[in-house]
């Protein structure tokens, strides 16, 4: 179980990012994070795998744990060796090396199982193994997603953290990502999923998390969530009486500028 | 005809001897934006340590070579850990500033060990020479070639093939992805350190091997900047190519300018690596393999 508990993150030791939030993923459990720009999904991953220094961000309060083991303050190769894999938001892949090359660096902590690794890799993407010594740049965009997703697993990973694997992919792609992750869990393997494409996110998560401006508004079963009222007006886009007119939500007052 | 020849015989084999201090320089570079402008004295010290094992204490110059190396990656760690760690993610103009500090505190450490005499580098290749079709070429020519085409292969299948070497080309595309890989970008910081300070030890005892090792050497080593700027500051092949063209129309302009050109004075061709450098940034600002660097304002 990788669990957060009041985690507090601040950026420059200024910038409040995170208010305590706390969130639990269970082995072999699909947990979604949801929530708009700027609510603090990315920190709170940056958070669990050691990322802040990068961003000179500080954990000041709080404690993330791994069956009870802190992590928090930990590095990040030690996170990784501790089997938490991350596929960074915008894919990120090493666009000048090969498509091996970007899965090896993947094994960096997993030297020895580093083929098997690499065999169930291509099984999950069969589009990546048609090309291994492709440079990765050149790949499409759902291709380069499924290099990132691959390189994460290459440290056979007991959770994996992904940031906004829909981000920038057609439909359908969504769906074929959508796919893969739910293959990768029924492997065995805990996932958080931070997404803004809520619908996608809560039709594969067992758990939710919603989160606005650095904290935790709601925490409900995916199922729950994907019934409430304001998630689906919200979130989902939908509501009860059908789609509104923006207008009765937001009016503007009308004002004569020129002449006032 | 043999005089052009010989020139470029004498340049590549002074192309080597900057491609490998150059190499250093670039492999800091990309895997930490650092300008190492101690290069010179990471040479000096690398070189005297060779020279003292293999004269000093009399080993064969292969362990000497070896022993040096391991001395002279100690050197670069240590300095990498005492004064560069404390400066991740500072301004890189402190960073560069600090580097020449470096050199200075360096070399007067390596230069007070020397002396001042010219020291022999106890080097098996002495002052012998083959002949061949009318050119003169030393055997410390051949194997500073030699020696650099093999260093060069060595460092290229360790980037191509190893683990770490994959690491550090991670490291240096983009440090954060490396970070969430589970790579030690501080044993890559490191490694990197190493690595050129071994390459500069090698420039060292190819650069005193037969005439003899001293001062100057530092003089010469700084000639590996022209040479990274005309290559592009973050480019293995840069670094070669650039090592080349520097050194080439060094010797070629200390072999035809006193005939040809004898108004420019004596020693021009200390000044033609310069010369190159100016003309290169004035078309190519990044250098001739250097990346663009794209960047809003």
């Amino acid at each position: 179980m990788l669990a957060l508990k009041n985690v507090e993150v601040v950026y420059s030791d200024v910038i409040l990012v995170l208010r305590g939030i706390s969130l639990e993923v269970p082995d072999g459990k699909i947990v979604a994070l949801l929530g708009a720009n700027g609510a603090g999904k990315s920190t709170t991953l940056r958070a669990i795998s050691g990322l802040l220094d990068v961003h000179r961000g500080d954990l000041t309060k709080g404690q993330i744990t791994l069956d009870e083991h802190r992590i928090d303050h930990l590095p990040p190769a030690k996170v990784v060796k501790l089997g938490i894999g991350q596929a960074l938001e915008g894919r990120r892949i090493l666009a000048e090396l090969t498509v091996e090359e970007n899965l090896r660096l993947g094994a960096h902590t997993a030297r020895k199982t580093l083929d098997v690794n690499l065999a169930r890799v291509y099984e999950l993407f069969p589009q990546l193994k048609e090309r291994p010594r492709f440079t990765a740049g050149y790949l499409s965009g759902g291709q380069q997603q499924m290099l990132a997703i691959g390189r994460a697993l290459m440290s056979s990973p007991r959770f994996l953290l992904l940031d906004e694997p829909s981000l920038g992919l057609a439909p359908l792609l969504v769906q074929q990502i959508r796919d893969i992750i739910v293959e990768i869990n029924r492997q065995g393997t805990g996932v958080l999923l931070v997404e803004q494409n809520a619908t996608m996110a809560l039709s594969i998560a067992h758990h939710g998390y919603i989160m606005e401006t650095g904290k935790i508004v709601m925490d409900k079963p995916a199922r729950e969530l994907l019934d409430d009222e304001d998630v689906r007006e919200f979130y989902l886009g939908l509501s009860s009486e059908g789609s509104k007119s923006f207008a009765e939500v937001k009016h503007y007052r009308r004002k004569k500028r020129w002449l006032s | 005809m043999t005089q052009f020849l010989q020139a470029l015989v004498n340049g590549v084999s002074l192309a080597s001897i900057y491609a490998l201090i150059a190499l250093g320089f670039v492999i800091i570079y990309k895997s930490m934006q650092v300008l190492n402008f101690a290069q010179p004295a990471l040479l000096l010290l690398g070189g005297y340590w060779v020279l003292y094992f293999a004269t000093v204490w009399g080993w064969a110059f292969p362990l000497a070579i070896v022993v040096g190396a391991l001395f002279a990656a100690a050197t670069g760690v240590i300095v990498e850990r005492t004064t560069l760690r404390p400066m991740v993610g500072k301004p890189v103009f402190a960073v560069a500033i600090l580097t020449i500090g470096l050199n200075t505190v360096i070399s007067v450490i390596a230069l007070d060990l020397m002396g001042v005499e010219i020291r022999q580098m106890g080097d098996p290749w002495g002052f012998g020479f083959v002949e061949f079709g009318g050119l003169n070429i030393a055997h410390r020519q051949i194997a500073a070639i030699v020696a650099v085409a093999v260093l060069v292969g060595l460092l290229l299948a360790f980037f191509k093939y190893s683990r770490l070497g994959l690491a550090m080309r991670a490291t240096a595309f983009d440090q954060e992805v490396a970070l969430t890989q589970g790579v030690s970008v501080s044993t890559v910081f490191a490694l990197s350190w190493a690595i050129a300070a071994v390459l500069a030890m090698f420039g060292g005892v190819f650069l005193g091997s037969g005439v003899g090792f001293e001062r100057s050497a530092a003089v010469t080593a700084l000639k590996a900047l022209p040479v990274v700027v005309v290559g592009g500051l973050d480019s293995i092949a840069g670094a070669i190519v650039g090592a080349l063209l520097v050194a080439v129309s060094e010797t070629l302009a200390a072999t035809y300018q006193p005939e040809y050109a004898p108004f420019l004075g004596k020693g021009f061709s200390q000044l033609v690596p310069y010369v190159v450098m100016l003309l290169v940034l004035l078309f190519k600002p990044y250098g001739l393999f250097g990346t663009k660097e794209i960047e809003r304002v």
